[in-house]
């Protein structure tokens, strides 16, 4: 097993041990000076760790677990990856096979838990097919759309030896071929369009097309609108890109879409957190799909032509069948939707999550990655953190996995020690896996975490004073926590900040110490995150201020 | 927009292995697809089975069967099978209650129908019958009057037709 990882050039995997792996363990201490394994505070850590590890290297995440409470301890990151598209091999030990299906101790059928949140997964019970079974989970993963692979082997096969022969990789699949036609139809599609716009998700960043993305919006001037996943593939400050489109996306994107006569839709799902009302959605436009899942054509929204394949191979062909052109009229309307900025500010609050982000992006270095976990405070970094590339921003966007920043962030420092990572979180996500400082402090993994504390549970507390006539139901968490106290106590360094400037001293500090830290913000329990769509909705009803 | 539902059959070629039956069902369930009935069989090929499905279903909703179960590993090939120019049948096996009197008749309908009496007692009988569901159903209307005790059927299997403008025979 570790020679096939070492084929496929893994030198770093996260984990935790148990009885089932102990043989597997014994491999791994053998082979320390060419694997590290990275042992986090408890498997799901670990999950989120190899997650956040592919997402910030475009590499495979590897993640190890013994059998029954380890392996089920995974589940929330697989789940979390498969609906991210994020490539991860699972490894799990299994009682021996003697055992199998006894209720043995620690026994779980992983592979029957995982079938419908992998890819794909194996059960491994001969050492004669574990290293085809390892290979073929790299190349699974890999292939397509990417995604998670579980590989469960019972101990059995990890006690036995057998002759190995080094292989090669499995090559990955081919992907769907777009051919000249469709390329040609699409290019005639953008060539008439006159309010034409680009949708863009994961998929541009998994086929590494940002710059091409960049390219056709030169071209045809045509704006761009992103999704979560999407943020960054445009950098911040270009005049083409409306932001966030969706639930809480700007102004500018909802209208454009909803305006547009040509909406060009690359590596994106239509989600419901995107297309509110999937009916009405870009009611106006003709809508030109590209997607390498031949799956997500016509699944929420239907469309008038698309292309299944690789949105690099399609941006690539299609861009010398463009032509260049300007839209006047369209782009100064879109353009002026977007300068008609709205007040970040909602409350009489000392410090506002527009100062956090703004003051976070003007201060840590221009190459720091930011890991966020889910809720307000995901939004809040969506929204006004100035995005530079795709690999900079790291969030759990089809799961929305609360508990998924702190383990993400250590994967994400693991694979690039030389930037700066910094942990976005609330406090309600905060604490649920707050013991992976631990991790953080063993490794000496230098990651800043920024708690945006409101005492509340604040995405269902905003839904519920809006929806709900203020009946909060379970969000007003009252928890007398001294961050700086707890931080002391994990060895690691606490600052607290309630105004802006107090915030300023306190990053720099942090950025400074070169040690794992949190930094406490405090913040009103009242902030919304605006613009919001209400779920069903369309863009007339969008609340703003 | 109210789209009719039309019943459809697949063919499903998959590796033939552990758990592939569960891998194909359980997507099913996972994204709210109805199955009306099933079959599993090995192909003359071992390494690979057959399942045959059928399940109704909108146009939208067939696309998205169709390109989900092509998704999984385990699956080679997903092919549908045409009203027209497939051959599809379905086996029953059922008791039926009948006293001597009345066998006559019975056994003139199954005849009629080309079903077999694979076993026959004082107080009734088991018929085998193989055929078009319709067909099965046209024997189930045609011995309304008699008591089914037992009834058992495997539900459709199905094979492309040899050639195009020949199809369904019966």
């Amino acid at each position: 097993m570790a020679e096939v990882l070492l084929e496929h050039g893994v030198d770093v995997v996260f984990g935790y041990p148990g009885g089932t792996a102990l043989n597997i363990y014994d491999e791994l201490y053998k082979y320390s000076d060419r694997i590290t394994h990275i042992l986090t505070a408890d498997e799901q850590g670990a999950s989120f760790a190899a997650d956040g590890y592919a997402r910030a290297t475009g590499k495979t995440g590897v993640v190890f677990s013994t059998s029954g409470p380890g392996a089920t301890n995974l589940v929330t990151g697989i789940a979390t990856a498969n609906l991210d598209s994020i490539p991860m091999v699972a490894i799990t030990a299994n009682v021996p096979d003697a055992l199998i299906g006894k209720d043995a101790f620690q026994e779980v059928s992983i592979t029957g838990v995982t079938l419908p949140i992998t890819k794909h997964n194996f059960f491994v019970n001969r050492i004669e097919n574990l290293a085809d079974a390892l290979r073929s989970a790299f190349q699974i993963a890999n292939s397509g759309r990417k995604g998670p692979v579980l590989v469960d082997i019972t101990k059995d096969v990890t006690a036995d030896t057998i002759d190995f022969e080094h292989a090669d990789p499995l090559p990955l699949r081919a992907m769907p071929e777009i051919s000249k036609d469709d390329i040609q139809a699409a290019a005639r599609m953008i060539n008439v369009a006159e309010k034409p716009v680009m949708y863009i998700g994961g998929g541009v960043v998994s086929s590494r097309a940002s710059d091409l993305v960049v390219k056709l919006a030169e071209k045809a001037d045509i704006p761009v609108c992103h999704t979560l996943m999407a943020a960054g593939v445009i950098g911040y400050d270009h005049e083409l890109n409306l932001g966030l489109v969706g639930m809480h996306g700007s102004v500018a994107s909802n209208r454009a879409i909803d305006q547009a006569d040509l909406i060009i839709a690359i590596g994106a799902r239509f989600s419901d957190r995107v297309a509110l009302n999937p009916e009405r959605w870009g009611r106006k436009a003709k809508i030109l799909q590209i997607d390498v899942d031949k799956s997500e054509i016509n699944k929420n929204v239907l469309v008038d032509r698309y292309c299944v394949g690789d949105a690099r191979d399609f941006l690539s062909r299609a861009i010398d069948l463009v032509e260049e052109t300007r839209h006047e009229e369209w782009h100064q309307r879109v353009v002026g939707w977007k300068l008609k900025v709205r007040s970040t500010r909602t409350t009489e609050w000392p410090l506002t999550p527009y100062d956090i982000m703004t003051i976070l992006c003007d201060t840590a270095p221009s190459d720091s990655i930011y890991v966020t976990d889910v809720g307000q405070h995901q939004m809040w970094a969506a929204q006004y953190l100035k995005h530079r590339s795709a690999k900079q921003f790291i969030t759990s966007g089809g799961l929305g996995t609360m508990g998924y920043g702190y383990g993400a962030a250590i994967g994400a420092q693991c694979g690039n020690p030389g930037n700066r990572v910094i942990h976005i979180t609330g406090d309600g996500s905060f604490q649920m896996n707050l013991n992976e400082v631990v991790t953080a402090e063993t490794y000496d993994l230098p990651i800043i975490t920024v708690i945006m504390n409101n005492g509340v549970l604040g995405m269902v507390y905003q839904w519920q004073t809006l929806f709900y006539d203020k009946r909060y139901s379970n969000t007003v968490m009252g928890r007398k926590i001294n961050y700086q106290k707890v931080a002391e106590g994990f060895n690691i360094k606490g600052y607290r900040a309630k105004t802006p400037e107090e915030f300023q001293e306190a990053i720099d500090k942090a950025l400074a110490d070169n040690c794992p830290v949190w930094i406490e913000c405090v913040i009103s329990q009242e902030e919304r995150v605006l613009p919001m769509i209400p779920g069903g909705k369309t863009v007339d009803d969008m609340i703003i201020n | 927009m109210y789209k009719p539902l039309r019943e459809e059959i697949v063919s499903v070629l998959v590796l033939n292995q552990a758990n592939v039956l569960t891998r194909v069902v359980s997507m099913f369930g996972r994204r709210g697809f109805n199955i009306d009935s099933l079959t599993v069989s090995p192909t003359a090929d071992p390494s690979l089975s057959r399942i045959t499905i059928v399940f109704s279903a909108t146009e939208q909703s067939m696309q998205q069967i169709i390109t989900q179960t092509e998704k999984l590993e385990v699956v080679k090939e997903v092919v549908v099978l045409s009203r027209e120019n497939s051959i599809y049948r379905e086996l029953v096996l059922m008791r039926i209650e009948c006293g001597l009197d009345k066998l006559t008749t019975l056994k003139a309908i199954v005849e009629t129908f080309r079903g077999k009496i694979v076993d026959l007692s004082r107080d009734g009988i088991v018929v085998e019958l193989t055929g078009t569901p319709h067909k099965i159903n046209g024997f189930l209307d045609a011995i309304s009057e008699y008591s089914i005790t037992h009834m058992t059927r495997t539900g459709i299997t199905a094979i492309e037709g040899i050639n195009d403008d020949k199809g369904e025979q019966e």
